[in-house]
């Protein structure tokens, strides 16, 4: 047995809901997976709580997505029966967890963007993306000194760990640049003041990076060649696994109630 | 989540001890004083509740792995935040008591290796699979349901750190039996695909279930001594008996058949339960459950895959305090 996948009218507004639910999704069951196979305890705890917090936002992002979209769609229709082509996050957050260096790093380049992203939101004129920026920047700003503080002991840890932290950040610098982009529906919403331009927070973003990697004595990449595609729905071989796992109640039980 | 009655009979070393601080320590026990880390105590004492707050301790972070097995398919972004939170809480419950038990001279470190290397036990009813998202449910409602009933009385165990952990660990379980039962509810509201889901769920976890309560008090070789020092409070009988008397009524209000045909009610209203399997227990034990190679091999894996984190970590704190040193001394 399966469903059908459902459709979704993306307006401009929509879609931007809809890509920044799906980032907070994904990254927040990327995480959940550590859950029982931390490091150390105290790890356990604190992925999982980021995953929460990073659930947490999805959710209310796609309550807003389905209501701005009017139809009869909602958060769990939206996260459960929308396919591969129909995710919209960036490419970063669906690489896999690999080593918690791996996974540090990702969340370092994810944190560090979103800490300042969210916190721009916070004006903007849709108060109900104006409030939940209010409640993600909180939540962000812990997850960026979560990731900073471990890149600095890894980077400055062991040989070891200094070569994991390097080749993570190696491996991942090519999906930061999709984080800056923008189509033209988003560049409407920017002129409407209801979105930021997230171009405007590069530099800000690049300084981040280059002072936690200059404490953990790593370097930044210099290549500038980026992957992009996550955002309208091209996305690598990773997320198709991810999404199966996720739906599978929904795709082989539909239309209940759990 | 919850340690079941494992120990074994210490050996007495009690002679070696003087007499009159024993005897003391007896009469603090009796008056239902709580007993402090830096109380005199027995060997015994400090022995046999370290191994039980540890049992206890790793009992919660094995439990982690049959749920966190649903976390990433939970059926709902409710359900899947509501589990990913209480896997979490469990957690909270094993640093917790792993705390607790560090009151007693042994640290963490010594407590995990004794695990990892199979010399310390974790309760047995990890040692089930979790099939379906069901299984989910009668976790929260019976396995919690029981580490409950075990763990009110050791709220008021007679050894302070673990009492007020306990206090707090079981308001935490009761909300997490109160979600399990709610999934129950659900399913059993649902489509008769649900309904079977849950039954079969009941199936496979209720004998297991039965069995944390541990062996049956005709060979029960070790309650005396945790009974005389307060730690136990009820023997294992009658933990289980209260268990099943509190649980019947629950699942007839989920229209849930119990597995067992020879149930019946006494005439003073206990529902008298048939024999239990005690094979299968030992046999779980012994370390031939479903699932025990799974759940060593799971905890073994992520604590060799942590070692070069936790090495990096040791390493950069090491590396701090010297460059704070070398500054000082500037």
């Amino acid at each position: 047995m399966s469903v059908a996948n459902i459709e979704v009218s993306e307006t401009p507004l929509v879609l931007y809901a809809l890509r920044r639910a799906d980032d907070a999704l994904i990254l927040g069951h990327r995480l959940s997976e550590w859950c029982g196979h931390a490091p150390m305890l105290e790890e356990d705890m604190a992925l999982s709580n980021i995953a929460l917090d990073l659930i947490g936002q999805a959710r209310e992002l796609y309550s807003y997505a389905a209501k701005a979209e009017g139809k009869d769609n909602d958060e769990d229709k939206l996260a459960y029966l929308r396919d591969v082509r129909q995710y919209r996050n960036l490419l970063l957050v669906e690489q896999p967890n690999g080593d918690f260096a791996q996974t540090l790093v990702r969340q370092f380049f994810y944190s560090a963007f979103a800490d300042l992203y969210w916190r721009a939101m916070m004006n903007s004129r849709d108060t109900t993306l104006a409030a939940i920026a209010a409640k993600s920047e909180k939540e962000s700003a812990y997850h960026l000194r979560h990731a900073s503080e471990w890149l600095i002991r890894l980077g400055d840890g062991t040989d070891e760990s200094h070569a994991r932290a390097q080749a993570a950040i190696d491996q991942l610098w090519a999906f930061t640049g999709e984080m800056f982009a923008v189509d033209d529906g988003e560049r409407a919403l920017i002129h409407a003041g209801i979105a930021i331009d997230p171009g405007t927070l590069r530099g800000r973003w690049l300084q981040t990076l280059s002072d936690v990697a200059s404490e953990a004595t790593l370097v930044l990449p210099q290549n500038d060649w980026m992957q992009q595609g996550g955002r309208v729905g091209r996305h690598s071989e990773h997320l198709g696994h991810l999404l199966s796992e996720l739906q599978s109640m929904q795709r082989t039980f539909p239309g209940l109630t759990w | 989540m919850y340690t079941q009655a494992l120990n074994t009979a210490e050996t007495n070393d009690r002679s070696l001890e003087d007499a009159g601080q024993a005897a003391q320590f007896q009469a603090r026990i009796d008056a239902e004083e709580r007993i402090e880390p830096n109380d005199w105590m027995p060997a015994a004492y400090r022995k046999t509740l370290t191994r039980q707050i540890s049992q206890h301790a790793h009992s919660e972070i094995v439990g982690m792995l049959p749920e966190g097995n649903w976390i990433t398919r939970a059926p709902t972004l409710r359900r899947k935040a509501a589990l990913l939170a209480k896997v979490q809480d469990e957690c909270g419950h094993g640093l917790y008591l792993y705390a607790a038990a560090e009151t007693l001279g042994t640290s963490r470190e010594e407590l995990v290796d004794a695990m990892l290397a199979g010399k310390a036990k974790y309760s047995s009813i990890f040692n089930y699979p979790t099939l379906t998202w069901a299984d989910i449910g009668t976790i929260g409602w019976l396995v919690d349901g029981a580490a409950i009933m075990n763990q009110i009385p050791l709220c008021r165990c007679s050894y302070g750190p673990y009492a007020r952990a306990m206090i707090r660990v079981c308001k935490e379980e009761s909300f997490h039996q109160r979600q399990g039962y709610e999934i129950m509810l659900t399913l059993c509201r649902g489509s008769d695909e649900q309904k079977a889901m849950a039954q079969d769920a009941l199936n496979r976890w209720w004998w297991p279930v039965l069995m944390m309560f541990g062996p049956p008090d005709s060979t029960s070789q070790h309650s005396d001594t945790s009974t005389k020092w307060k730690i136990k409070r009820f023997s294992n009988d009658e933990l289980r008996q209260k268990f099943v008397d509190a649980t019947v009524p629950q699942a007839q209000y989920l229209g849930l058949t119990i597995p067992d045909p020879g149930m019946i009610q006494d005439a003073d209203g206990h529902w008298r339960y048939s024999e239990i399997d005690w094979t299968e227990f030992k046999q779980v034990l012994a370390g031939n459950g479903p699932c025990n190679r799974d759940r060593m091999a799971a905890r073994r894996k992520a604590h060799e895959d942590g070692a070069w984190v936790r090495e990096a970590a040791a390493a950069y704190a090491a590396k701090r305090a010297h460059r704070q040193t070398a500054q000082a001394a500037e």
